[in-house]
């Protein structure tokens, strides 16, 4: 199982990446040869085992509802790249 | 050819814990802008979410409401997009196992006929926060919000059981009717506390086949979807019409326009590449607990209506009516409580009380009229001090200014005169000043009494008892 280059560049695009044409041929290589360790993963015979979701036996993990301190703002938003008044500023992103 | 719709909804609606659903910051509508975040809020490294277990008790609440299955766990996913508006780049949300499936919702027609309307799933989520857009120095920038990022949002997706828009608005007014009833959201659409999305396509009458569907989303109002649907309904039916065919799409509401449009961009299903959220263990939903949620459930809208009827002898279509929201009910029960008069209650919150409740974000209980002060005005009714024409007046004042009938009366000195004497006075004033009309009455003639009754009401300034004083008009006049 390979990944093609369009389809890194599409998952590249989705986690807002950009890749050089250098690192893109090395991730491709890198994806492929994760996704060939998950084919062979594939040949276990898993029937009847529960999917694995966390690795920690926990549940029920929950708080009560009560209301705790918010942030100040300048501390809100001292890692802000850029801000106007109490807002963090972005370019605009298009619906 | 005749289409017929075929329309489902997705109700995303706020839940009113005081903290957010994953973190312990204020989850309330307005602030300063980013005043109720914390490090968790703005998603910084390092930080964890805990589940507010309010939240999942709200969700689990509504989800009892519609019958639906409760799984024995239920689990968190991640769902991955990036836009300013969700600081983390993912939402926590659940999508392989939520925390409820295959329930639903009845809602009754105007005429009576009830329909049941399937609830695919509901699942809890945070919600997003805002952006607000801006031009500076002619370029666009977004300024962002992130109060609302995190706040406990549930959705609850309906199987596309509905077939026309009087079905969409009925199931639109039962749905935020019974989330108000659960007292889980303030449902105020204007706030954003609720919102629905819609999802329609079209097909000839009478086949059983799905068309293509469109989403539509950025709707406001119960109103708005109605006109959105209406819009859907037709561009849709037109290019059916014209043998064309139509795309699968999520489309915007532009509310001044009175039209929907393609949204620019579209991430598929695959693209939000889910996977379980490391940071939320698994809920256990002991059968117990649910069994205890499902006991603890108040009276709804369907118990009440059966009980007004059976209990009060309401009509139908008046306990339909009061039994629709719950603060209505509510109110109505209150002052069946101080009174019992219930159909005379019925008729002044059904004609005098809904008729000042301005839209479907206005509530009952911010009227000026509080349940015990109609109570007594329908109490002063009943014991005769004052008729119901004196009883409207009063009730005007009482919106105006928010004071007690009884003190109306008093201050305005409106009490209802049958004192014989006080009437007599009236009647021979009015008898000496019209002798026309009073030998007519004497001479038979009955429609002269109407005449008389009025110019005896007048001088009273309405406050004779009509009954005493034609008692009276007959003894002078015909004996």
């Amino acid at each position: 199982m390979s990944i093609s280059r369009d389809e890194l560049k599409h998952i590249a695009l989705l986690s807002r990446l950009e890749l050089s044409d250098d690192e893109a041929e090395l991730y491709t290589r890198h994806i492929g040869e994760i996704l060939e360790y998950v084919e062979k993963l594939k040949e276990l015979d898993i029937e009847g085992v529960e999917p694995t979701s966390h690795a920690v036996p926990m549940e029920n993990v929950m708080r009560d509802d009560v209301v705790g301190p918010g942030l100040e703002i300048d501390e809100a938003l001292k890692n802000a790249p850029d801000r106007e008044d109490r807002f963090f500023r972005v370019p605009r992103v298009t619906e | 050819m005749n289409y017929e719709p075929v329309i489902g909804f997705e109700t995303h609606v706020e839940l009113a814990s005081r903290s957010k659903v994953f973190s312990s910051t204020r989850a309330e509508f307005g602030g300063q802008p980013n005043e109720y975040v914390n490090p968790v809020c703005l998603g910084l490294p390092g930080t964890l979410p805990v589940l507010n277990r309010v939240s999942m008790e709200m969700s689990l609440k509504a989800a009892l409401a519609m019958q639906c299955e409760i799984p024995e766990v239920t689990l968190f996913d991640r769902k991955h997009y990036y836009y300013p508006d969700l600081p983390k780049n993912y939402q926590i949300s659940q999508e392989y196992q939520p925390l409820a499936r295959h329930g639903r919702l009845n809602i009754v027609m105007p005429d009576g006929t009830e329909k049941t309307i399937g609830i695919h799933n509901i699942h809890l989520e945070e919600d997003a926060g805002k952006l607000i857009h801006e031009k500076r120095g002619g370029k666009w920038i977004s300024l962002v919000d992130l109060n609302r990022a995190g706040t406990s949002l549930l959705e609850i997706v309906s199987e596309p059981d509905l077939r026309s828009r009087e079905e969409a608005e009925i199931f639109m007014q039962t749905m935020r009717g019974l989330l108000r009833y659960l007292g889980v959201s303030d449902c105020k659409m204007q706030e954003g506390s609720l919102r629905f999305e819609l999802n329609i396509s079209m097909r000839p009458a009478g086949t059983t086949e799905y068309g293509t569907k469109v989403e539509v989303k950025n709707v406001g109002s119960i109103k708005a979807v109605l006109r959105a649907l209406d819009y859907e309904m037709e561009r849709q039916t037109e290019i059916l019409e014209e043998g064309g065919r139509v795309i699968q799409e999520t489309r915007l509401w532009d509310d001044d326009k009175g039209e929907t449009r393609p949204m620019r961009v579209k991430e598929g299903a695959k693209d939000y590449r889910y996977f379980p959220e490391p940071d939320l263990p698994p809920v256990r939903l002991e059968r117990d607990y649910i069994d205890r949620l499902r006991a603890e459930l108040p009276e709804l809208r369907d118990a009440k209506r059966k009980r007004y009827v059976e209990q009060y002898g309401l009509p139908e279509y008046d306990a339909g009516v009061l039994a629709a929201d719950k603060h209505v009910a509510d109110y109505f029960d209150e002052c069946c409580q101080a009174h019992n008069a219930p159909k005379a209650f019925s008729n002044w919150i059904m004609t005098y009380l809904l008729a000042e409740l301005k839209d479907e974000d206005s509530d009952i209980n911010d009227l000026p009229v509080k349940p015990a002060h109609l109570a007594e005005l329908v109490k002063l009714i009943d014991d005769k001090t004052i008729n119901q024409n004196l009883a409207k007046k009063v009730f005007k004042e009482m919106m105006e200014s928010g004071k007690t009938p009884g003190a109306i009366v008093k201050e305005q000195g409106l009490e209802v005169v049958s004192d014989a004497g006080a009437i007599e006075k009236f009647v021979d004033e009015v008898i000496a000043e019209n002798p026309g009309p009073a030998e007519e009455y004497a001479g038979g003639k009955d429609k002269a009494l109407n005449f008389l009754l009025g110019q005896v009401m007048r001088k009273s300034r309405g406050q004779a008892d009509p009954g005493a004083v034609q008692e009276i008009l007959n003894r002078k006049l015909r004996s």
